[in-house]
């Protein structure tokens, strides 16, 4: 388990994160949400030690994180590139070797890597004669060449074509699959919410939320019901202990009171008519992080 | 608690397939990639194609010039043959009468005629064609003895070549690799390649394997230079100013190989300072500045030992200044070894710095990094 215990950083007079502390569990995805300028990219780099943090302590199964557990992190930083006048393959491996790998394993991981990522024909190209769809691509073989045991992605669907989207996601439910902390953010909050196990969002350096998605949703939104009959719903304004979010003709949003009273309007909604849906309304990713940011 | 969750993860690959890579590990790597990526470009190949050319043929050239200091050749018309018998100082080529010798010096064999004249008091005349023949003038002269105090060593025109030659190899070596380190550096800002690598290695790696690669290569190419230079004085039976070269020679790629790593420190610390390749030439104007005074300080200044003796304790122009006095003469043998104790403590304070600006800078692009802030952190 990936933790981070009150993280603080200053840049200059402007504090940037601001006792940032939350966990990313043991093959578990987390989903990192914030605006821009919310700390996402801060607090990713503190945790890969590329910058350091003034204060507070990133642990990685309770021990404090060391520059040889580094090398063991998978990173996509959110500002992409690699040596434009480098050959594909030779790159990846000079990566793989970087986090310690022998010169022989390091190739055979980055040829099979490459396959996997449909750049096997490919390795002997230099990056800037890439497509950017397959630059994209040798930019995640360089993050999992070294077969990371933690993955902190920053943005990784940004710029991504559909495909590459795809491949993404199931690297990382791979990764996940197999018991890595899996940590990625995303502006994308419709990904982020079919993916996520677990959530966290960030605001002015704060963490305003963080928890598992079902715990998070249960939390905020507030609990609105959906009605659609085949009569009018006109009179549901007037019905005790109602209060009408959304209408139009036969369908209505509304939050109750109580149970009673919901229950009272249900009945009510039968007696009129037929009825044809009756749920509680799925609170989104959306509207999660705009009540707790906003 | 994942500890223990940890370690059967670590376990899937075999310990020698996988370790912790040692700082030396990174260096190694990170110079490795730098020299084979230069050695690849043709920009390089080329340019120290041309700059090894150069130097073979300022040799030849100067084997050349050197030899056409020969002997002059004089027609000497029968009747004065005995004034110049036995003067090495001429090459005389004997005539009938004064009319063929000044055929002869009409066509451009001879320099001067040497003819009986009863009336000089030498015995001989001497004819030139347009200017008073003086080298044939001062052989046949007799000179009184001359005996010199303080003797100049060297003779001035081949130690301006020597200051000359030192000044462009250390000038031309410095700044092509000093921009290549810079360029080096920029490019991995401006690709943003630096963070994956940051997350790899330490910027002290990264820095010290970049000044490593480049300096290997500067030194490659100067010991190269150095080699056919050697050579080049063989070849053209110049062994005599060889031998007067050989331990200035030795010791310019002695304080080259420490002053290079001093200059690749502050190029790579300069150019980390800016995110874009376009601003590469104005960041490091100063230190290409501390790489220009020394080339021009010792070419006006080759023969004035004050300046050169200042030069050769400053860090900067000390590569140029010690060999340079080396070479005159004006050197105790103590003056090197001291000399070179000061440039090795400035290195290390230059990489020192050099390395707190290169992290400090290595994260913020855009704008330039203001000096002041790279420095404090």
């Amino acid at each position: 388990m990936l933790e981070l215990q009150d993280v603080t950083k200053r840049y200059g007079e402007r504090l940037a994160l601001d006792h940032v502390s939350f966990t990313v569990g043991d093959g578990r995805l987390t989903g990192f949400v914030g605006g821009n300028g919310a700390g996402k990219t801060t607090t990713m780099r503190i945790v890969l030690g590329v910058l350091a943090a003034d204060g507070g302590t990133v642990t990685l199964g309770g021990d404090t994180l060391t520059a040889a557990d580094r090398r063991r992190f998978g990173y996509m930083p959110e500002e992409r590139g690699l040596y434009p006048k480098m050959r594909v393959l030779e790159q990846t491996v000079y990566l793989a070797r970087l986090h310690g790998w022998s010169a022989a394993a390091a190739h055979r991981n980055a040829v099979e890597l490459l396959e996997r990522l449909g750049l096997g024909e490919r390795g002997d190209d230099t990056i800037e004669s890439l497509s950017l769809g397959n630059q994209q691509r040798a930019q995640i073989a360089a993050a999992l060449v070294h077969r990371p045991e933690v993955l902190v992605l920053d943005e990784p669907f940004s710029g991504l074509d559909p495909m590459a989207v795809e491949t993404v996601q199931g690297v990382l439910a791979d990764a996940a699959a197999s018991g890595a902390p899996v940590l990625f953010s995303s502006h994308q909050l419709d990904i982020v919410e079919r993916l996520c196990d677990d959530l966290v969002i960030i605001a002015g350096g704060r963490i305003a939320a963080s928890g598992t998605a079902d715990t998070l949703r249960s939390q905020h939104g507030s609990e609105r019901w959906e009605l659609l009959t085949s009569g009018d719903l006109g009179w549901l304004r007037q019905q005790p202990g109602i209060r009408v979010a959304d209408f139009d003709g036969g369908w209505a949003v509304f939050e109750a009171e109580s149970d009673a009273a919901r229950q009272a309007a249900l009945a009510e909604a039968v007696a009129r008519g037929e009825v044809v849906n009756f749920t509680r309304e799925h609170t989104t990713l959306a509207q999660i992080f705009k009540e707790v940011v906003l | 608690m994942s500890t223990d969750t940890r370690a059967p993860r670590a376990t899937r690959t075999p310990g020698d397939e996988r370790r912790t890579p040692t700082f030396v590990d990174s260096v190694t790597l990170v110079a490795g990639r730098e020299i084979t990526m230069r050695m690849r470009s043709k920009a390089f190949l080329v340019s120290t194609g041309i700059l090894m050319l150069a130097v073979l043929a300022s040799i030849v050239l100067g084997g050349i010039f050197g030899g056409q200091s020969d002997v002059p050749k004089v027609a000497v018309v029968a009747g004065a043959t005995d004034v110049v018998a036995g003067n090495e100082a001429l090459d005389a080529q004997p005539v009938d009468d004064l009319a063929a010798a000044e055929q002869l010096l009409r066509d451009g064999e001879v320099e001067a005629i040497v003819a009986p004249a009863a009336s000089e008091p030498l015995g001989v005349i001497v004819y030139g064609l347009e200017s008073t023949p003086n080298s044939v003038v001062s052989a046949l002269s007799v000179a009184p003895t001359v005996e010199l105090l303080d003797p100049a060593a060297v003779d001035p025109g081949i130690a301006y070549l020597v200051a000359f030659g030192f000044g462009i190899v250390f000038f031309m070596s410095a700044i092509t690799f000093g921009s290549t380190i810079s360029q080096s550096v920029v490019e991995e800002k401006q690709t943003r390649v630096v963070e994956i690598l940051l997350s790899a290695v330490s910027a002290r790696a990264l820095l010290t394997g970049k000044v490593i690669g480049n300096s290997v290569l500067a030194f490659g190419q100067i010991l190269a230079i150095a080699v056919l230079a050697i050579l080049g004085l063989m070849l053209t039976d110049q062994q005599v100013l060889l031998g007067v070269l050989g331990a200035s020679v030795i010791w310019f790629v002695v304080f080259f190989a420490i002053g290079f790593v001093m200059l690749a420190a502050l190029f790579a610390a300069s150019a980390a300072l800016v995110s874009r390749a376009e601003d590469i030439g104005s960041v490091t104007t100063p230190v290409t500045m501390l790489v220009m005074i020394p080339y021009f300080l010792v070419i006006f200044f080759n023969d004035n030992p004050v300046v050169l003796a200042i030069m050769s304790y400053v860090p900067f122009s000390a590569p140029v200044g010690m060999p340079m006095r080396i070479f005159l003469g004006q050197a105790e043998w103590w003056e090197p070894i001291v000399s070179l104790v000061i440039l090795v403590a400035s290195t290390a304070l230059a990489v020192v710095i050099g390395e707190r600006i290169y992290r400090n800078s290595l994260l913020k692009t855009g704008a330039r990094v203001p000096f002041a802030e790279a420095l404090r952190g």
